[in-house]
């Protein structure tokens, strides 16, 4: 029996769209290529082989997508509009003692091939050999990304020390503050 | 190497970046679908473009 593959592309359409985002940084852009995933995916669905990891399929063609839209805009000025971070709800993390705004703030600074391998590995939770095959790099380099995306995160965030319990109740009042004035 | 060498975080401290990465990845995941996804899907679902197999369900 066939599974109808749309009914499993739907699945992962949510996550797409925020691997696109963590790439793209740009709500807008980042749905154009999640678009542009799914029409290639659908057309290349044959080469999907059953069984597999349909999710990291979808990731290695959106990433390809992303990289060589990019080399041909590579003269329109990169839109960062942070929209990363203004997506999120800006309430401040309770449970921990990052405030998440700031945390995307400091993610969105990486440069693109350790921002895509941290999501990878920290958030999508892919093995050091399935991201390396998404990005198509050694596993010795998805590795070394993904510790200086941490060590490079901990320092804008000084999560060095207690510092950042002061540094999250001061943003966090700011924010407070802002929002009741907005 | 010329990078200067970065200290690894704590394994605690990494454990809380990814945590936290995690939280806003899964955020941003489970917002609703936009219209043109589904709309998107359901044209290709209807332009077939899979010669192979015969659309026998509709």
């Amino acid at each position: 029996m066939t599974v109808d593959p749309s009914e499993e592309l739907t699945e992962h359409i949510g996550a797409l769209r925020a691997f696109a985002m963590s790439l793209t940084r740009n709500s807008a852009t980042a749905d154009d290529l999640v678009q542009e995933t799914l029409i290639k995916a659908w057309k290349n669905i044959d080469s999907f082989q059953p069984g597999s990891n349909m999710r990291a399929w979808l990731f290695t063609i959106l990433r390809n997508t992303f990289y060589s839209l990019r080399r041909k805009r590579k003269r329109e000025v990169e839109d960062t509009d942070g929209s990363l971070s203004l997506s999120l709800a800006s309430k401040p993390d309770h449970d921990g003692r990052l405030n998440m705004r700031d945390f995307m703030k400091a993610f969105d600074q990486l440069p693109d091939t350790q921002r895509e391998a941290l999501v990878l590995v920290g958030a999508q939770g892919f093995s050091y050999e399935e991201a390396a095959e998404t990005c198509g790099v050694a596993v010795g380099t998805i590795k070394s990304r993904v510790g200086r995306a941490r060590a490079q995160l901990a320092d804008l965030l000084k999560l060095k020390d207690d510092e950042a319990l002061e540094l999250t109740d001061r943003v966090t009042a700011g924010i407070v503050s802002h929002q009741s004035i907005a | 190497m010329s990078n200067k060498n970065r200290k690894t975080p704590d394994p605690e401290v990494a454990e809380e970046i990814d945590r936290n990465l995690k939280r806003a990845f899964d955020e941003m995941a489970q917002e609703p679908l936009p219209d043109r996804f589904t709309n998107l899907l359901e044209q290709l679902r209807a332009s077939g473009g899979r010669s192979d197999e015969a659309s026998n369900d509709s």
